[in-house]
């Protein structure tokens, strides 16, 4: 039999079905992947003890013949996740990569993971993010970056980084630690980390997935969704994770479709919108616009109709993503002042603005601190304007073009998720401008609020996984999902992380 | 139906100075606490007291991940505050957050409503004491959440935050700068707490903060149409304190434009104790509040139908029960607007003018005994209207005993007095105390006789022209039936018996 930690989540479910493990046994194979792995940095904080506590409730749950009660009917049951640390959870600390919330103990736990444990699922632990999940390459973590599992053709020592800012959940469904883990998407922070570590990454739309209790970082784009290693297992997941929630004033009111039921229907007469503008004039690596190309054929082989369209306003969105999302953070992250939890810095003597000033500066790492100051800025008197408000402008006009294609007859849109692969450690956090680069494919897909899937389709020449991008209508997750499980049969991607092979 | 407006221009208030005669502008932002269970925007309770920090929820201590979710109660009740000042309601509205760092405001911002409010321009009309009316426009009312409490007492080097009003719905209501004169801003505060209460929106009580105003003021030469750079004294607590801020900032202002020097906007602080205002920060300390709209929220939304059945549930406001009663009861503007100011006493009053039995009184006679009678014992005694020991039922009957001349007005007072100690039925007491009117002609011409025996020589200085002393005699005879005998029959029989009658 397959290695437990090799299963997929469907495999594994009906492994615990059949009776063949058990969620005791599942759990315990991962924990000690996890230990096993602890160079790759992926889990921050580790639940053993609940983990196998919850694996028991499961086991207990089966062996009685009981079902969980919730929406789901324990669709996970007994499933070991892994959750990236922005998810606060009841009872364990909840960091989100930053020493200002470093010794930050939640009593209460977010609506998508309490989500999880209706259905069955088993915490793990807590997945290494990039602070304050601003950062592409994990590097900004205060707790030091999870590594990819990665390593290019004949460069086993070189350590590469595993994307951001859901890198932590990437590395751990990557490299076998956990079936799947939860990751939040601001501008790329699932997709992009998923393309670079070979698995599957979805960013549902919009308001799909409750926000309450994720630590906000750009609420007006800020969105939950699954990491696995299947197409199907991001269904199984994100039908779990998803639901409207009356504490989340834009969690929208809509069903939740079962993903997974309808994810086998193929994509015949299925149209496949190609936006010519993700062929940027600076030329896209031909690498990638050649996986592109085969992306194009496997869709069209399967059944489906290649248009070109055009999606004019795509050369702003990063522009427009890099004023609108430290805007809001600039905001969001104003209640991080050592009053009430978290880091306080204070000497005595002290006034109020020196233990803000003390407990920010020590709290925030550089890239935070570089996006509170361009969000303060872009929203200040004078500056609002031509910032904040154009930018707002911009984003409309991005969401206008999406719309149109769709009106136009595409069902889904196929884009390269990110313009290159993994790269090494330390080779790209000194300049921010190259590193916001990374989102250039996934930003305009979250300005716009629709659901971005990223299905990994091939290695590149230097043997890192890449993956393309399939984006839908607003939630038409299903036709998303449908359309990258088309991809993922035709393109087999079965390569495994060569750390793991060692 | 509109209470009838004078457009006369109020007396002005002028202050005169080296150079000339000043006029003072006022506008007035007045901070009102929304009457609701639960807080703005989380389900914590919004009643005022409890333990220091015992009514906070997650949402309201900011802890990450928390989000605000809309209390529509406290909609309804911006809508309805609306709906009494006349004004626009605006169907689709914004919050936005107000961002600056305060120990208090735990998210780093307050949430408002900056360039969409939900509710528009309106009216507000003040009644003058000298029974006139002036119109005062309202800017806009916007929702927003209170801050916390920051106690620097409690502790030689710490401070104490307490939560419990952070997050509790505020509805800023901002005029128009249309008032002249420190008497008008205090109008307009009474007025405006008296609609608030009569919606039942926010309690008004301004000794716990649930109203709270901020001033602008700004002076200008009579005559001017000019507005002159204006200063907002912050958080000022009191109707009197309000209009003291107004008299001692305008004096500052004209003195230091008549010193040729201008005057600085910023915003100030009364000081009650000293009778001044002091600096509080000036324009270059100014807060950029970088408001931008809460991407937390929606935009607030909501149809006519969602509007008219507020405006269903509206209670007859304090101009329309003032015009009614002018127009029922015959009462002067200047009574009506006194009866109408609280609801209660409003309700009273017409217990006692309309009579349980649909009787009505006369309404003159019904309000001179509610406004200086019955309000003059309750504010001696620091009685509310609910409290008052004399039902409306009660001063009905008395005022029906006078009536009909059971009672004279002498005896009546008596009647009342009786009515305060013990909350008996007029009638009883005259019955029980044999107050009755004499009205008995014999009984009344055998006390005048008496009178006038005893006192032969004043009897000759009447007959002799000198009939002031006739009142004298009134007196006496009143005094001989203990104020029992009905002094318009005293009155005639005695010119009779004087000779005085058709001589």
């Amino acid at each position: 039999m397959t290695k437990l930690t090799d299963l997929t989540i469907a495999e594994a479910r009906a492994a615990l079905e059949a009776g063949d493990t058990t969620a005791v046994a599942l759990t315990e194979a991962h924990l000690a992947a996890v230990d096993a792995h602890e160079d790759l940095n992926a889990i921050i904080t580790k639940t053993g003890e609940r983990a196998l506590e919850m694996a028991r409730a499961s086991d207990d749950r089966r062996k009685a013949g009981r079902r969980k009660a919730g929406r789901t009917r324990g669709a996970l049951d007994g499933i070991p996740l892994a959750i990236k640390d922005l998810f606060c959870t009841e009872g364990v600390r909840t960091t989100a990569g930053s020493n200002i919330l470093a010794p930050f103990v939640p009593p209460y736990e977010s609506t998508v993971s309490a989500n999880l444990w209706d259905a069955g699922a088993v915490m793990l632990g807590k997945a290494n993010m990039d602070e304050f999940a601003m950062g592409s390459s994990n590097e900004t973590s205060a707790f030091g970056g999870a590594v990819n599992p990665w390593t290019r053709a004949g460069d086993p020592e070189t350590r590469l980084v595993p994307g951001g800012s859901s890198g932590g959940s990437a590395a751990a469904v990557a490299a076998r630690l956990a079936l799947g883990a939860t990751g939040t998407d601001t501008g790329g922070s699932i997709r992009q980390p998923a393309s670079f570590c070979g698995i599957v990454g979805l960013k549902p739309t919009y308001g799909r997935c409750s926000r309450w209790g994720i630590v906000a970082f750009a609420s007006s784009l800020d969105q939950a969704g699954p990491m696995t290693r299947t197409v199907t297992d991001a269904a199984l997941m994100l039908g779990a994770m998803a639901g409207h929630d009356p504490k989340d004033s834009t969690s929208a009111p809509v069903p939740v479709p079962d993903f997974a039921a309808t994810v086998e229907q193929g994509i015949a007469g299925l149209t496949v919108g190609i936006p010519r503008e993700y062929r940027p004039e600076e030329g896209l690596s031909p690498e990638i616009d050649a996986m592109w190309t085969r992306g194009m054929e496997m869709l069209r082989d399967a059944g489906a109709r290649i248009v070109d369209i055009s999606l004019p306003h795509t050369k702003v969105a990063l522009a427009t993503y890099y004023i609108i999302a430290p805007a809001e953070a600039s905001s969001n992250l104003a209640r991080y002042d050592g009053v009430r939890y978290g880091l306080r810095v204070v000497d005595e003597g002290d006034s109020l603005h020196d233990m803000y000033r003390k407990t920010r500066a020590a709290g925030f790492g550089t890239e935070v601190k570089r996006r509170i100051l361009i969000g303060t800025y872009a929203l200040s008197a004078g500056y609002y304007d031509a910032y904040y408000l154009k930018a707002q402008k911009v984003r409309s006009l991005i969401a206008r073009d999406f719309r149109a294609a769709f009106d136009d007859g595409v069902d889904v849109i196929l884009t390269p998720t990110t313009p290159s692969a993994a790269f090494p450690l330390g080779q790209e956090v000194t300049d921010p401008v190259t590193m916001y680069l990374n989102d250039v494919f996934t930003v305009p897909t979250s300005l716009a609020g629709l659901p971005g899937l990223s299905v990994p389709v091939a290695l590149t020449g230097e043997g890192l996984p890449q993956g393309l991008q399939l984006i839908g209508r607003p939630f038409d997750e299903d036709t998303v999902l449908r359309a990258g499980r088309a991809l993922e049969k035709a393109a087999a991607f079965t390569a495994k992380p060569t750390l793991l092979e060692g | 139906m509109d209470a009838p407006m004078d457009d006369t221009p109020a007396p002005a208030y002028v202050i005169r100075g080296d150079t000339g005669d000043w006029e003072v502008v006022i506008g007035l932002e007045v901070h009102a606490q929304v009457v609701s269970q639960a807080k703005l925007f989380s389900g914590a309770s919004a009643t005022f007291g409890g333990a220091p920090n015992s009514h906070v929820s997650l949402v309201d201590a900011a802890m990450p991940g928390m989000l605000p979710v809309i209390n529509r109660v406290c909609v309804e009740q911006a809508v309805r505050t609306g709906l009494g000042l006349r004004a626009h309601i605006n169907h689709r509205s914004v919050f936005a957050r107000k961002n600056y760092f305060y120990a208090d405001l735990p998210q780093g911002y307050q949430i408002s409503q900056y360039e969409l409010p939900v509710v528009g321009e309106g009216t507000v009309i003040l009644d003058m004491p000298d029974g006139s009316s002036r119109a005062v426009g309202i800017e806009r009312l916007h929702m927003e959440q209170d801050a916390g409490k920051s106690m620097h007492d409690q502790h030689p080097t710490k401070s104490f935050i307490d939560l419990n009003r952070a997050g509790v719905a505020l509805m800023e209501i901002v005029s128009k700068p249309d008032m002249r004169s420190p008497e008008e801003a205090g109008a307009y505060l009474r007025k405006l707490r008296s609609i608030l209460r009569y919606l039942g929106t926010c309690d008004g009580n301004m000794e716990e903060g649930s109203m709270r105003a901020d001033v602008n003021v700004s002076v200008r030469p009579v005559g001017s149409t000019e507005l002159r750079t204006r200063c907002e004294v912050k958080n000022v607590n009191s109707v009197r304190f309000v209009m003291q801020a107004i008299e001692v900032e305008a004096a500052r202002h004209v003195e230091i434009w008549e010193a040729g020097r201008e005057v600085t906007q910023e915003t100030r602080l009364f000081d009650p104790g000293r009778g001044e205002t002091r600096s509080m920060r000036g324009k270059e300390e100014a807060h950029d509040y970088r408001y931008f709209p809460d991407p937390d929220l929606l935009p607030l939304e909501f149809d006519d139908a969602f509007v008219e059945g507020i405006r269903a549930t509206l209670p007859e406001l304090p101009d329309d029960k003032k015009a009614r009663f002018i127009q029922d009861f015959g009462l002067t503007p200047y009574d009506a607007s006194v009866l109408v100011v609280d609801r209660r006493e409003a309700d009273f009053f017409e217990a006692v003018a309309q009579g349980s039995d649909g009787r009505r009184r006369d309404g003159k006679t019904a309000a001179n005994w509610v406004i200086s009678t019955l309000f003059g014992t309750l504010n001696k005694r620091g009685l509310g209207i609910d409290e008052s020991p004399v039902s409306a039922e009660n001063l009905g009957k008395l005022i029906d005993l006078i009536a009909d001349d059971t009672i004279s007005g002498r005896i009546a007072k008596d009647v009342y007095e009786i009515m305060v100690e013990t909350g008996e039925a007029p009638d009883r007491i005259v019955e029980e105390r044999g107050l009755k009117q004499v009205t008995d002609t014999g009984a009344i011409e055998a006390a005048i006789d008496a009178v006038m025996a005893a006192n032969p020589d004043k009897v000759e200085q009447v007959r002799g022209g000198k009939e002031k002393l006739l009142g004298w005699f009134v007196g006496q005879v009143m005094k001989q039936t203990q104020g029992k005998a009905n002094p318009g029959m005293v009155n005639e029989l005695l010119r009779k018996k004087m000779g005085l009658l058709d001589a």
